[in-house]
């Protein structure tokens, strides 16, 4: 495709989780719990509040269309505060200092007093209707040239458990919002920002790590289409197909409507109830309908079935707006016969409605309140088909498709936290930041400095143990029993369920440091991390694992051995060196790394046959 | 730079490099807080903004409300407590509601249960409340009622909504119910327990109730409101929604949430059951004194111009023996001391332990079971109103309006 006649537009907005000690208002952990784990539950229903214009935000608005009751989840692990029952605390200084980091990398300007803004957010997902969210800094740039508008401290939200139960562990975990200008052209350009991005965060060393703790949001629009916000993309591998797909899905939609005014298609208001007419069919979803209602689509006859995303039709749009009100879904006769619905059923319901080949009827069963709702949804829709391509806040599907979520939200949905003070940033504090070093250059200073082949010292920076790395070096231990540890032992002592989060780098650094000056061999390092995550203290495994027996012992056996067959190894010189090596190890019992006992052996002959030569 | 802003004035700022409009809020703190068009505010130094354009006048758009005109008619009365709130969300300022439409408005689900008058009596935090304020708050719940009305609301600040329910509910006899509510959680906020409250309330107030109550949350879940006597209420908590409760005893009764169905306990006072009455003498000059160990007998001195003292002693209702001396003088001189207790729950008994018989020799009034606010309120209004230490100490106790019972029973 030729993004640039499209006229591809594209930014980012990423979500980061930061991994600090408390919550962003609460002194709570940080910690995600199990919802089995919850020891209280409660209730409460969520209502938008009017604005001065008479007028409730209409994304608030579209969460009104059904009122819901939001169940919570609470822990030992959560408090008042994130149950709405008690007025938040203080701006959390650690995780306000890590977003002050994070903007210098940036080279952003902080805002001089940071006010704490309410967002309202009535989908369940914040207790209080609203997120806390605060503009920190502004203006930065990327490598790339591209800008960074802004960056945000915000609180995160609740996890959906399921329908509408939230679990309350995650609520006010700290979050940082970094939004990128519209400066994206190509999908490809989209995927390698948002990589940067991400590595940036992580080289703060202080960000969540794991699914879920990192989200981006792409806005997307091309020159004849319109702004659409895909939320929450997870996997970084699939951001330049989520946005090759929306192309696609606007391209196609924009066919779709030129051929509508070709037709002249137009979508009726009026809608007809087929619910008696339907009363014997065979099909389980019609069958169960309390009314089923019939929503004239006229001269959209086949293009409600034409794709405009591999595998969803321009009918799955439809059908998205339609469950918005409840309803499971709709048929339409673009493909019907189908579903146990007759192509008897369909004649009758053409003729009942009076419609033309050339039309689409859109079929909305459910109860009374949700066909109405429904009914209205798709008509909307279907209108919106014949204008333009309908700004939308849209959320991913797996493999990179996207769905409808709700409209894009106006502007107007925040207001003042007035329970937390405005936080005034000092230019001797923002002085004091200091700016860390990047991954991608850490792990290039890994390749030069410690002669690390690039694609470990990749994996070592982007590795949980990079501070066991970066440790382990400063204590002495050498570079590639650190990364062989990190990229390779450890991995697999976690594939073999060893609950390796139970060590420590204290630990690991004990048992290198143990190999490395030879009172261990290699070989029992695995175990003796098994057997330090499963409780044996650190120096007992070694002491019990190890010979005791340091490399001047190992010496004094060697030279001991070699005294004993001096006949023999003057006899066969360096050739003796196997069989002694076979003496040596018997008389160690193999405690001993075999190659330090062959280092050492080495190094004995050669000094002993050449002491031999000239007496 | 003596330039200065409007709220809503449209003002061009540079910062960071870059120039952008934001909408001027308010000054904070030596910076000029503006809000940007994402919707954030941010604060900047004022040298850094110039005015774009003044602010205008936006046109409000207002639909106007159809009451039910075969509901009962219901009046609000509103002294300061938000119970409807508006954002405006271009400049962030939230506005409290008093007006009946515009409660109605706010809150749509209460056009289905009454018809309302609503007037803004008082506009203040509720610790700024004052017994001059109790009665002429008295006095025009008394005029509404004389006027016919079915049921009074009273909006309030939570912190002493307890104790102007109770002095109304000493200074009125009514027929009708007159209901005290308030919100915890501010009413702007989408999770509000304004809402749910407010439909309570109002309900309250067509049901047979004929006393004065306070209706508030029962619990953490939007899933019930309690109502409760206003001389047994106490506001236990700073923050949670369920903060209000009964002392001792069962709340009068309970409305369901979203059902709104009311419940009534056989101990309510029914509508109709009393003539209406004002009552509306007070003494104010009286104090509650919070006892501690090793509190100074002079403490005591220094309320010797006082007419009444509620002392919240310890336990079954104590001060220190130095403190006795000094409660005798206070008496001797023509004052009233009522002895309650910090337990809260739980009778006051001097009779017991020598500080306590001490004590009554010393002529101070066994509070029985009454809150040390209660108390307060009812040695103001037994004040105001009785001839006499012997007057004073047998109104004092006697049950009037529900403050105690005669007899305990197990629970809390
Ligand atoms: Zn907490």
């Amino acid at each position: 495709m030729d993004y640039d006649s499209l006229g591809l537009m594209a930014g980012i907005e990423i979500h980061q989780q930061l991994d600090t000690r408390e919550k962003l208002f609460c002194h709570c952990e940080t910690r995600l719990r199990e919802s089995s784990e919850s020891n209280r539950k409660y209730f409460r229903y969520l209502r938008a509040t009017e604005s001065e214009l008479g007028e409730i935000d209409r994304a608030a608005r579209e969460e009104m269309k059904m009122e819901r009751k939001f169940t919570y989840h609470a822990y030992d692990t959560t408090c008042l505060v994130e149950d709405d029952e008690e007025p938040p605390g203080p701006l959390n200084p650690e995780a306000l200092s890590l977003c002050l980091t994070i903007a210098k990398v940036f080279g952003m300007t902080p805002i001089d007093q940071i006010h704490i803004m309410r967002k309202l957010v009535i989908d369940g997902s914040n207790t209080s209707g609203f997120q806390r969210t605060a503009l920190v800094a502004v203006n930065g740039y990327l490598p790339s040239d591209g800008d960074i508008e802004t960056i945000c401290l915000e609180e995160e939200a609740c996890q959906r458990i399921e329908g509408d139960n939230f679990s309350l562990d995650r609520l006010g975990i700290p979050l940082v919002e970094i939004t990128t200008g519209p400066f994206m052209r190509t999908p490809d350009e989209v995927q390698a920002t948002a990589a940067y991005l991400g590595m940036v965060l992580r080289s703060t060393g202080k960000v969540k790590r794991g699914l879920g703790t990192i989200r981006q949001d792409i806005n997307i629009s091309i020159k004849d289409g319109s702004r659409v916000e895909i939320k929450g993309v997870q996997e970084l591998d699939l951001i330049s197909e989520v946005v090759r797909r929306e192309i696609t899905r606007q391209v196609s939609l924009l066919q779709i409507r030129d051929e509508l005014l070709r037709r002249g298609a137009s979508v009726s208001s009026e809608t007809k109830d087929v619910t008696s007419l339907l009363k014997g069919t065979k099909s389980e979803v019609l069958k169960r309908a309390e009314r089923i209602i019939v929503v004239t689509l006229k001269g959209f006859g086949g293009l409600v079935g034409s794709e405009v995303q591999p595998g969803r039709r321009f009918g799955t749009e439809l059908s998205d707006y339609a469950k918005k009100c409840g309803v499971g879904g709709i048929f339409h006769t673009d493909e019907l016969p189908a579903y146990g619905v007759t192509e008897a059923e369909v004649l009758s319901i053409r003729n009942f409605c009076e419609s033309e080949p050339s039309d689409c009827l859109v079929l909305v069963s459910g109860n009374k309140r949700e066909v109405i709702c429904a009914a209205r949804q798709v008509i909307d829709r279907a209108e919106a088909a014949l204008t333009c391509v309908p700004e939308e806040t849209r959320k991913m599907l797996p493999l990179g498709n996207t769905s409808y979520m709700r409209p894009l939200p106006g502007a107007a949905r925040m207001y003042p936290e007035t329970d937390v003070i405005p936080v005034k940033i000092k230019s001797e504090e923002w002085g004091r930041i200091i700016i860390p070093e990047l991954l991608d250059v850490k792990a290039q200073r890994f390749v030069t400095a410690y002669g690390l082949d690039p694609a470990i010292a990749r994996q070592v920076v982007f590795s949980e143990y990079l501070p066991l790395f970066e440790a382990g070096i400063e204590e002495g231990i050498k570079p590639a029993i650190l990364s062989r540890t990190i990229t390779s032992t450890l991995k697999e002592l976690r594939r073999e369920g060893v609950l390796i989060s139970n060590l420590t780098n204290s630990d690991i650094i004990s048992v290198l440091r143990a190999v490395d000056i030879g009172k261990v061999g290699k070989e029992a390092v695995p175990d003796l991390l098994l057997a330090v995550a499963e409780g044996t203290v650190v120096d007992a495994a070694i002491e019990k694992s190890s010979s005791g027996l340091t490399k001047d012992d190992i010496r004094v056996i060697v030279r001991k051995v070699i005294s004993e067959r001096e006949e023999f190894i003057r006899e066969k010189g360096m050739g003796s060196l196997g069989p002694v090596m076979g003496i040596v190890m018997k008389e160690v019992r193999g405690a001993v790394d075999g190659k330090i006992i062959s280092e050492v052996l080495k190094e004995e002959i050669t000094s002993f046959l050449s002491g031999a030569e000239s007496p | 730079m003596n330039q200065t802003f409007e709220s809503g004035d449209l003002i061009r700022c540079r910062w960071g490099g870059k120039d952008f409009s934001g909408v001027y809020v308010t000054e904070r703190d030596g910076s000029i807080v503006v809000k940007l068009s994402n919707g954030y505010n941010i604060g900047i130094p004022l040298s850094v903004c110039s005015i774009e354009q003044k602010s205008e006048d936006t046109n409000i758009i207002v639909k106007t409300i159809e009451q039910d005109k075969s509901l009962p008619v219901l009046s609000i009365i509103s002294t300061g407590g938000t119970i409807a709130s508006r954002i405006d969300y271009r400049t962030g300022a939230v506005t409290s509601q008093f007006d009946a439409e515009d409660i109605v408005r706010t809150i749509p689900g209460l056009a289905g249960i009454a018809q309302y008058r609503a007037r803004r009596l008082y506009n203040i935090l509720s610790e700024n409340m004052t017994p001059s304020i109790w009665q002429e708050l008295a006095r025009e719940i008394y005029d509404e009622i004389k006027d016919g009305t079915y049921g009074v609301i009273v909006t309030h600040g939570t912190d002493t909504l307890a104790y102007s329910a109770s002095a109304v509910s000493f200074m009125l006899d009514s027929p009708v119910p007159i209901v005290f509510v308030g919100s915890q959680r501010s009413a702007d906020r989408p999770s509000s327990d304004n809402v749910m409250n407010a439909l309570c309330s109002a309900k309250a107030c067509v049901s047979h109730l004929g006393e004065v109550a306070v209706v508030m949350h029962s619990g953490s879940s939007d899933d019930r409101c309690s109502i409760h006597r206003a001389t047994r209420v106490r506001k236990m908590h700073t923050s949670r929604r369920d903060a209000f409760q009964t002392i001792s005893g069962e709340p009068l009764g309970h409305i369901e949430y979203p059902s709104l169905e009311v419940s009534l306990n056989p101990h309510t006072q029914h509508r109709n059951s009393k003539e209406l009455s004002l009552n509306d003498k007070m003494d104010k000059n009286c104090a509650l004194l919070y006892f501690y160990p090793g509190m100074d007998p002079s403490v005591i001195k220094r309320y010797e111009d006082c007419h009444g003292l509620v002392i919240a002693g310890t336990g079954l209702g104590h001060v220190n023996s130095g403190l006795i001396r000094e409660i005798g003088h206070f008496i001797g001189n023509g004052g009233e001391v009522v002895m309650t207790s910090q337990c809260l729950h739980g009778r006051v008994c001097d009779r017991v332990y020598d500080t306590g018989r001490d004590l009554l020799l010393s002529g101070v009034i066994e509070g029985e079971e009454m809150l040390p606010e209660t108390a307060l309120v009812k040695l103001m209004w037994v004040l105001g109103n009785a001839n006499g230490h012997e007057e004073v100490r047998s109104l004092m106790q006697s049950n009037l309006k529900g403050e105690f019972r005669m007899r305990s029973f197990y629970g809390l």
